[in-house]
């Protein structure tokens, strides 16, 4: 298909504790199509930046196997210089933390041109400066030529994080991976920020990636979302249907725990999310959290089920889950 | 009278400058602060990060030196400090926001929890450790764990550590500082629904600070909002949310993200109508310096910063 802009067949990440390899992220197979916004979405430790560091290859000790396509070149297999290429160029990400992603040292035109110069040999100096001005207007930075020359110290959250995506989107990447872009950044910030990206999405035409913790955010920017646990995708759908129709218990039950109108106990996850190291590698991986479900209606092996047309759920559990404080369900569930 | 009562608070931190290091000028951190609290309530703080809102709950328990105004404590006054309030101290106590920087990583958990007993009750080493254990019951940490270390526990676990340690001396109030911002959404939930759950068996009061209007939402019964040093509106948790009167909490409230993805379109431009809005009135809503205006009653409850009238 053309309109397939990345593809990620089999992909395990796995770190190395002791002797061993441990997998972060395990078996993900996704894709992504040109300008689609595919929000990630998991609790820390769930293996979503370790996912996205892996398609950025920017992980310098782990073991990556499978297959990362990126316009049908394998990332996986890319040699340094080739990937210097493209890094930055035909995929970029933006950072967590706006404040120690920028070079404190550099102003912060310089940082944006450093990406300019790396790519687009052609542009001279001029050249770079007016793409740089151009570039901070576009992000919504007031008085750009002011902050062309000024350091990181000097701007507030907000307009750092605007630079950041300034230089992601700097050579017009076809890929924009999104890291939690807004989590240290304050609501209103927040805002200003995602309607930047959707703004941004539709001049320059990326497939973006979207990771975060907040399901609010996801709503309200992601075409497709994929929910992650313990290095799995456990559910992936139209981010209407997800909303609509959440399947897989752990999609549930994080749903559940969110601050809705009217509800007075949020619902609580039992356990906690396991370590690396002690990551169930057999069975639903999940199935230790709702211990009241019956071990039979686990699978063995559990696999991605379609359901619906685009809405896969990992292991059959979902057929027989309720919440324990739900009689009425939990009638409908064992019958 | 009032449970708890603030009048005009500042907190002032000089900005230091020239050869002899001389107090060239004042941050107005908070910037005369009123408010009253009933027993047994939640109260919310909600602000944008440098709003004075953390300030406010370190002033009133005393981490910071209040530049001018008073704290009622049950009528007494608690910032005179030739008065040692001992059992001021007592009642009131905080929950920060990093469980990861707030506990002590050398000492044990006994140590931690027991260390308020330790200062204002003469308990033997028995009564002392059954103590820990049973507040250690309360907040669902297993109480045989009393002698492992914090890096032992999860996120979770540390910050209801934490709890334990601020109910060791039945509190009347406590100042909640960002409680649940540091952890994931399902530990969130757990956190939330404890502190819901102590607060009917224990009747607490809760100064609730957070940037969470989600989560303020749920748990408050009275909103304040916060901005620059000063309080732009408050009123009762439905006042604010069904019926904001300043622009900056409509701001605010239209920043949150909808959690129905089929309200997006609506989402997207309702904002951009508000921040519009914001733009334009602006100067109807601060004052030269970008500040709020003094607070001026609507109904008994609800007051929000406008200009005076004529």
């Amino acid at each position: 298909m053309s309109n397939e802009l990345l593809k990620i067949k089999n992909l395990s990440t796995s770190f190395r504790i002791g002797d061993e390899y441990y997998a972060a992220v395990d078996d993900v197979t996704l894709t992504l199509n040109k300008n689609e916004v595919l929000g990630i979405v998991g609790e820390s430790g769930s293996g979503k930046s370790a996912l996205a560091f892996s398609i950025m290859r920017l992980h310098t000790k782990a073991k990556i196997e499978g297959e990362i396509l990126l316009n049908n070149q394998n990332i996986v297999k890319m040699s340094n210089s080739k990937l210097n290429k493209i890094r930055g160029d035909e995929m970029a990400m933006i950072f967590q933390d706006p404040l120690t992603a920028l070079n404190p040292l550099m102003p912060i035109g310089r940082q944006i041109e450093e990406n300019l110069f790396l790519h687009n040999k052609k542009l001279g100096q001029q050249g770079r400066k007016e793409r740089t001005i151009e570039l901070l207007n576009l992000v919504g930075i007031p008085r750009p030529e002011r902050v062309y020359e000024q350091f990181p110290h000097e701007l507030s959250g907000g307009m750092r994080q605007r630079v950041i995506i300034a230089i992601a989107i700097a050579n017009d990447p076809e890929l924009l991976i999104a890291d939690e872009p807004t989590t240290a950044l304050d609501v209103t910030i927040q805002a200003q920020i995602l309607d930047l990206v959707r703004e941004l999405k539709e001049k320059i035409h990326a497939g973006i990636i979207l990771i975060t913790h907040d399901l609010g955010v996801v709503a309200e920017m992601a075409d497709r979302v994929a929910v992650m646990y313990a290095g799995q995708i456990v559910e992936i759908a139209p981010v209407e249907k997800l909303f609509a129709n959440p399947l897989h218990p752990y999609t549930r039950s994080l749903l559940n725990s969110v601050p809705t109108e009217g509800q007075d106990r949020l619902h609580v996850i039992q356990g906690v999310v396991p370590t690396l190291k002690n990551l169930p590698r057999k069975g639903c991986r999940f199935a230790e959290r709702i211990p009241w479900i019956d071990a039979s209606h686990h699978e063995e092996n559990p696999e991605l089920h379609e359901v619906e047309s685009g809405h896969f759920v990992r292991c059959t559990c979902y057929e027989h889950f309720y919440f324990p404080d739900n009689k009425e369900e939990q009638a409908n569930g064992v019958s | 009278m009032a449970f708890l009562e603030v009048k005009d608070l500042q907190v002032y931190f000089p900005i230091k400058g020239g050869i002899l290091n001389r107090t060239v000028d004042h941050i107005k951190a908070v910037d005369g602060v009123s408010f009253e609290m009933e027993q047994g309530k939640t109260y919310g703080l909600v602000g944008e990060s440098g709003s004075g809102k953390s300030t406010t709950g370190r002033a009133i328990i005393g981490l910071e030196d209040i530049t001018s105004g008073q704290v009622l404590f049950n009528g007494k006054d608690i910032t005179d400090k030739k008065t040692k309030n001992k059992a001021f101290r007592k009642d009131v106590q905080m929950i920060f926001q990093d469980p990861y920087s707030s506990l002590n990583p050398r000492k044990r958990v006994l140590d931690i929890v027991a260390e308020p007993l330790r200062n204002f009750e003469k308990l033997s080493k028995k009564e002392e450790r059954k103590r820990v254990q049973e507040l250690l019951d309360i907040v669902n940490v297993s109480p045989d764990s009393i002698f492992k270390y914090p890096h032992e526990f999860s996120g979770g676990q540390r910050q209801r550590i934490g709890v334990a340690r601020a109910i060791a001396l039945k509190p009347k109030l406590i100042i909640a500082d960002e409680p649940v911002s540091a952890l994931d959404v399902s530990v969130q939930a757990q956190v939330l629904n404890f502190l819901k759950e102590i607060q009917s068996e224990l009747n607490l009061t809760y100064l609730f600070i957070s940037h969470d209007l989600g989560i303020v939402k749920h748990m408050c019964d009275n909103i304040s909002i916060m901005y620059k040093g000063r309080y732009v509106e408050q009123g009762s948790t439905e006042e604010i949310f069904e019926n904001p009167q300043h622009i900056y909490t409509k701001r605010l409230i239209a920043a949150i993200p909808d959690i129905n993805p089929k309200n997006r379109e609506e989402q997207f431009h309702y904002r951009k109508k508000v921040l519009e809005e914001y733009t334009q009135s602006y100067d109807d809503y601060f004052d030269q310096d970008g500040l709020a205006f003094q607070l001026q009653s609507i109904s008994d409850t609800h007051r929000v910063a406008l200009p005076q009238k004529g």
